[in-house]
């Protein structure tokens, strides 16, 4: 008995070390990030173009360029894969078809970013003729996001109670009245919070961009949807790797208003999630 | 009468909407088939995947990836061995042993490593991880293979973490009591119920992390070292399918045979990453079951 007793507390303590090994250095890797990144941030660095080969001024070019592409990323997302997952929670039945498009979403969400990239090169940019543009870096990243807004959308939609539509039709509403009118308000959180963390992932993937829209330095802001743009992954990839001599400070000064961008895209769906889970009362 | 055309639309357009995933991945394979397909007109496909030099701007161009296989497999292999048995026993941890406070804060630390982008991680790996490989091994460079790995275990977690944990909670409540009534301790529950039980759901947690961990690019390219020779330890220099797809796409001309190399290679990685999710979903779908 006292064997067993203290193989329990041998095997929990070896549990408790890993989760330590995955947790501590999250935290750690946050903490580097703000404390070395906080002396670069001033307002010159957000809103000043970068200098002198990247090496001084600001960032300004590359977080425009990340809010054109995010925006256009969940303009292109959002309908679709808001209709895709009211088919499958609403219309599809569970036959062959319905498991062939959840597999699909699956493999969506599986493919490596980098092969979107190809394919957004290969098809928007190339065939489609668009160049380089904020155009076709944002269809890509949107083709990207898509299985993150459909799976969270239908979880939401699935999670509004059944009654709920018998009694909208039983009350005489058509069924796309029944959706547009009792299930899609109910399930809004659900949908903002999916779509905020897609949001949050296309801001911060690097290679999907590098070959559809990025530019290594352009040190102004984008005319139109056709030019090309600077874009934070990118240029926290370029000045880390590409441009020798470039301040420390900048470095993690950078890093920390792409980690503070994205983060703050998921406390906002964590903060969604939150409240609507309190008020729920079914 | 004006509603129902309305509504009749809109219902189609649901269903259009609902095969675009469908579509998408159809127009993403058939895209990279038609740009890639085109160097096999110049290496066979055997020579193409055990090829032993990847020259792609020499002329001729020497187009064999067997280096890149072979640094992605190393660096995979690597990662798995790291991330294997700490990330199921993390799972395992946060779901049977952890407090339910702790457990809250110990799940917003492992969603909070998913959402950091790979290449601010790949930055950290670069400023930490980096240095620390090159001065515990006395390497010239700590742009190695071993680097990689760690780093990329440490990305694995999330999904790893996320899906095993998953799984331990779908087991049947009435296993565990029925161990327990029989007298054994919460670790031999664990160890011979709830393991087994939840054991497909694991498999497809580890598959699906592997599978990140294979179309990894950004964080990789930036701590690897980028030599593509086929590496014989750890602690050398590598270069994997995706970072060489990343890092040489840029000077590629469009139409020419490294373009078309990079395609093919893009080719790869897609069919591996379809066997790994479509393997995965059929153990997950047989958990459900």
């Amino acid at each position: 008995m006292r064997n067993t007793k203290r193989t329990q507390k041998i095997a929990f303590f070896f549990l408790f070390l890993a989760t330590l090994l995955v947790v501590v250095p999250v935290g750690m890797i946050v903490v580097i990030i703000v404390q070395k990144g906080i002396p670069a941030i001033n307002w010159q660095f957000l809103t000043d173009v970068p200098r002198q080969g990247m090496r001084s001024g600001g960032i300004f070019p590359a977080i425009i360029g990340t809010l054109y592409l995010v925006g256009g990323a969940i303009i292109f997302a959002l309908p679709i894969g808001l209709l895709a997952a009211i088919y499958l929670s609403e219309y599809s039945k569970e036959n062959f078809l319905s498991r062939i498009i959840k597999l699909a979403i699956v493999n969506l969400a599986g493919v490596p970013s980098v092969v979107y990239g190809l394919f957004g090169l290969a098809l928007f940019v190339v065939f489609c003729k668009f160049g380089a543009s904020i155009l076709a870096g944002s269809l890509t990243l949107g083709i990207m996001i898509l299985p993150i807004i459909i799976t969270t959308s239908r979880e939401a939609l699935e999670s509004v109670p059944y009654s709920f539509r018998e009694v909208s039709l039983s009350l005489g509403a058509s069924k796309w009245q029944t959706i547009r009118h009792i299930v899609l308000p109910n399930a809004i959180p659900g949908i903002l919070t999916g779509t905020i963390l897609g949001l949050g992932r296309a801001a911060g993937e690097t290679a999907p961009i590098l070959f559809t829209v990025a530019a290594f330095y352009l040190p102004r802001l984008p005319k139109s949807i056709f030019d090309q743009a600077m874009a934070l992954p990118y240029h926290l990839y370029v000045i880390s790797t590409q441009v020798p001599n470039v301040d420390e400070k900048i470095r993690y000064g950078t890093a920390l208003v792409l980690l503070t961008l994205v983060l703050f895209m998921n406390l906002v769906a964590i903060i969604i999630r939150y409240k609507f889970r309190k008020k729920k009362k079914w | 009468m004006f509603r129902k055309a309305k509504e009749f639309i809109i219902e189609k357009l649901i269903q259009v909407c609902g095969l675009a995933s469908i579509f998408f991945v159809v127009v993403i394979f058939l895209f990279l088939l038609k740009e890639g397909l085109a160097v096999f007109k110049i290496v066979t496909p055997l020579n193409f995947l055990f090829g032993k030099s990847w020259y792609p701007i020499s002329d001729p161009a020497q187009l064999g990836i067997l280096p890149l296989i072979c640094g992605s497999l190393l660096v995979t292999l690597g990662a798995a061995i790291i991330s294997i048995p700490i990330g199921v026993a993390c799972a395992i941890y946060i779901a049977e042993i952890a407090p339910s406070k702790t457990k809250e804060v110990l799940k917003a630390g492992v969603e909070l490593l998913a959402a950091i982008p790979s290449v601010v991680l790949g930055f950290i790996g670069m400023v930490t991880l980096v240095p620390w490989v090159k001065n515990i091994f006395h390497l010239p460079t700590g742009l190695t293979a071993l680097s990689g790995s760690i780093m990329l275990a440490f990305m694995a977690m999330p999904t790893i973490v996320s899906i095993a944990e998953d799984a331990l909670y779908s087991v049947p409540k009435s296993y565990k009591e029925g161990a327990f009534a029989l007298g054994a301790t919460h670790w031999q529950t664990i160890h011979r119920v709830m393991l087994p039980a939840a054991s497909s759901g694991i498999l497809a947690a580890v598959m699906l992390g592997i599978g990140r961990v294979i179309g990894e690019t950004m964080a990789v390219m930036m701590i690897t070292g980028n030599a593509a020779v086929i590496p014989h330890s750890l602690l050398q220099p590598v270069r994997t399918l995706t970072a060489t797809i990343a890092a040489e796409m840029g000077e590629a001309v469009v139409g020419s045979e490294h373009y078309f190399a990079l395609f093919a290679i893009g080719i790869v990685l897609f069919i591996i990453s379809f066997a790994i999710n479509v393997t995965a979903d059929l153990f997950l779908h047989r958990e459900n079951r």
